[in-house]
């Protein structure tokens, strides 16, 4: 079907602004199919039903707005307490010198940059791959533009079952920075790794994360967005899970103008589990999309989205999220939430939570909500002498509870909890 | 110690008077009773002391060792020393119990200008009054209230009652829902705190639990006005005769 006349300008100016990198090596045909789809999709237009309720234009233009950076004062930074092993990316630039070594008993692990320049990489059957599975049935052709044109990332084979995390860790430095980073991560069978990320990237992010899960492999992911309120990202991340393997991502935004996170499960191995959770709070023209799109192609496996937004002022939050249980995945045990926290009445929060079932015993549940604080519980509260503001608090943390115990590292999930109360005891920022 | 004098409320939303000229003085040491039948505005009393929205104080007042009680937020009552015990204890998810007693009971230290304790202090103390309350370690840990039954939500009152160390206690028919054993605990538990600069303010539907906390005085509450006060003797009088005697004669 031909683009309409706006959509393919568009996207042939944004193309036709893009480089591919001169010696792509095995990342080449890859990169060359994935031009191609984005051709054929057209990137994102504001009358797309996938885009109803976020604006993709600050996304697909040629140039990157301008957002200011941040400074965050004398906290100390995310995850700092953790011992991992960290990447650091400055607006999309690997920064060697503020980076670990990249090695780690039970992982290989190098950048896209580096392992391109060979014609043979183990990578070939996870870059580009999932990105493409997951093109169908809906289009998502920032994904796709990303594989064609990411200029680093990072490659993670796992072998083993590894207990220190890896941390991508980016900076925005550079009020016009465009970053594009395309990351792969393949767990063979029995391995184990998780995977931290923080901070806002560039003035506008574009990330991909694929990851590929063998059978009995464990995935866990958890990641904080960055408080520049400013900048604009589109992330993506897809997943395809083996038998009884177990994939869980957890991530906090706070502020931010323009955030839009996909993420594409595919369950394709019995017993297998997956779960994907968000704590997003913001005010004024914070606007925070998460797409969530779950296939069940196996039998017995279980998924749980589990998204919680605190809007205040005038924010806007969406969530879209889908379970789709093909036929014969049996005995399907399908959750999904979405619920805001309407501080004021300013705030919007738009849902749309879809279920397609084709198979007979399955047990799929979902629900959207739209609320206040408790007006009740705060009287409680405030009547054993906690003042209004440290209730809400309270009330505020207690709602995103659920999200975060999607968390289940003690001390991650510690760390995220002080971060969320310090967003809300400072107000904001 | 607590001096309500011609006290009168009516709801905010509606144009209906609930409470018409309530008198009431309760002394440091004393234990008052307020007994009456449902809807008589026993409840809309303990609400309007504790500061709750949605009522309209049309006339009279209430003061607290003096100070006025009415212009004050409900945490700055809590700070006096105002405590209530819900009749409906509500159910908070997400908070744990014990996070929300040490939130309150630093939260009044703090407004005192006292340091806050530690997390090891706070689980010694609280485990010490809980197990008075036979409040295990399992109930404190759940979210507050969620899936209480009847008994434990108002045993919890009650732990938050000894925690807090209140100077003017109001339980508002905390006997309601309880078997015979979790009553007696509740009333040990109000008992052990009777000392000579504490107030209560017993609110309940039935005499039984006066049996346990033995009143000095009681008041009969009917269409929003204290309609009699007497000694213990009183609360038998109802038990054995029914309100039918003391209600106005529009109600009756
Ligand atoms: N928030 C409210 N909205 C409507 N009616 C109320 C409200 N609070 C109290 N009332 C009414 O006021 C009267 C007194 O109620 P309440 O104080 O609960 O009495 P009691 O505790 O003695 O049973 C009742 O008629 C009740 O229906
Ligand atoms: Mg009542």
């Amino acid at each position: 079907m031909a683009l309409p006349k706006v959509k393919q300008t568009a996207t042939e100016e944004r193309l036709a602004a893009m480089s591919l990198p001169e010696a792509p090596g095995w990342t080449g045909p890859a990169r060359d199919a994935a031009v191609a789809r984005v051709g054929a999709m057209g990137l994102p237009g504001r009358r797309d039903e996938y885009w109803k309720f976020t604006r993709p234009d600050t996304l697909v233009q040629a140039e990157a707005p301008r957002a200011a950076t941040f400074e965050g004062g004398d906290e100390a930074p995310t995850f700092d307490g953790i011992d991992r092993l960290k990447v650091v990316f400055v607006d999309g630039v690997f920064d060697e010198a503020a980076s670990d070594d990249l090695a780690l008993e039970g992982l290989k692990i190098e950048r896209l940059a580096e392992a391109q320049k060979s014609d043979l990489h183990w990578a070939r059957d996870v870059y580009g791959r999932l990105e493409e599975r997951g093109q169908s049935p809906v289009d998502r052709p920032l994904a796709a533009l990303n594989t064609a044109f990411a200029t680093d990332g990072i490659l993670i084979h796992v072998s083993g079952k590894v207990t220190k995390p890896v941390h991508f860790v980016y900076h925005h430095k550079s009020e016009t920075s465009d970053a594009m980073l395309h990351h792969c991560v393949k767990l063979e069978e029995g391995a184990e790794l998780t995977v931290l990320e923080s901070g806002p990237a560039a003035a506008r992010f574009n990330n991909v994360m694929e990851v590929e899960v063998a059978d009995t492999a464990r995935f866990a992911h958890i990641r904080t967005q960055g408080r520049d309120h400013e900048r604009r990202a589109a992330t993506h991340i897809f997943t395809r899970l083996g038998t009884e393997s177990t994939f869980k991502s957890f991530t906090m935004t706070a502020n931010g103008v323009m955030t839009r996170n996909e993420c594409v499960i595919e369950l394709t191995g019995d017993d297998a589990v997956a779960h994907v959770a968000g704590a997003a709070l913001g005010d004024g023209d914070f606007h925070h999309d998460d797409t969530v799109f779950i296939t069940h192609d196996a039998v017995n496996c279980e998924s749980r989205q589990v998204f919680k937004k605190v809007l205040r002022n005038g924010a806007t939050g969406v969530f879209q999220g889908k379970i789709l249980v093909k036929a014969g995945a049996q005995k399907t045990d399908g959750y999904q939430i979405s619920q805001s926290l309407l501080l004021d009445g300013d705030s919007q929060f738009l849902a749309k939570p879809e279920l397609e079932i084709y198979a007979d015993d399955v047990a799929c549940s979902h629900g959207s909500t739209s609320g206040a604080i408790d007006e009740t519980a705060l009287f409680y509260l405030r009547s054993r002498g906690v003042p209004t503001q440290q209730a809400t608090d309270l009330l505020t943390l207690a709602f995103l509870a659920e999200a975060v115990d999607e968390i289940d590292d003690e001390a991650l999930r510690e760390e995220i909890v002080d971060r969320l109360r310090g967003w809300l005891e400072r107000r904001r920022g | 110690m607590l001096e309500i004098k011609n006290l009168q409320v009516k709801l905010e939303e509606e144009d209906k008077q609930i409470l018409k000229g309530v008198d009431l003085k309760v002394g440091a040491g004393e234990v008052h009773a307020i007994m009456g039948p449902n809807g008589s505005g026993k409840s809309t009393l303990s609400y309007v002391l504790s500061g709750r929205d949605g009522y309209e104080v049309t006339g009279g007042e209430a003061t607290l060792d003096g100070e006025d009680l009415l212009d004050l937020e409900p945490e700055e009552r809590a700070a006096l020393g105002l405590f209530l015990a819900f009749q409906y204890p509500v159910e908070i998810p997400g908070v744990g119990n014990m996070t929300f007693l040490r939130t309150a009971v630093n939260a009044q230290r703090k407004a005192k200008g006292e340091d806050e304790m530690s997390a090891a202090d706070f689980l010694k103390f609280i485990r010490e009054r809980a197990k008075a309350l036979k409040i295990d370690a399992d109930m404190l840990k759940r979210p507050v209230n969620v899936g209480f039954s009847g008994g434990e939500k108002k045993r919890n009152e009650i732990l938050q009652m000894a925690v807090l160390e209140p100077k003017m206690c109001i339980l508002d028919e905390t006997d309601s829902g309880l078997d015979v054993d979790a009553m007696k605990l509740v009333a040990e538990g109000v008992n052990a705190l009777r000392t000579e600069g504490r107030g209560f303010l017993v609110i309940t539907h039935y005499q039984r639990l006066l049996d346990h906390i033995k009143p000095d005085v009681v008041h009969i509450m009917s269409n929003g006005k204290i309609v009699k006060t007497g000694g213990p003797e009183l609360a038998l009088e109802v038990e054995n005769n029914g309100y039918a005697e003391f209600l106005d004669t529009e109600e009756a």
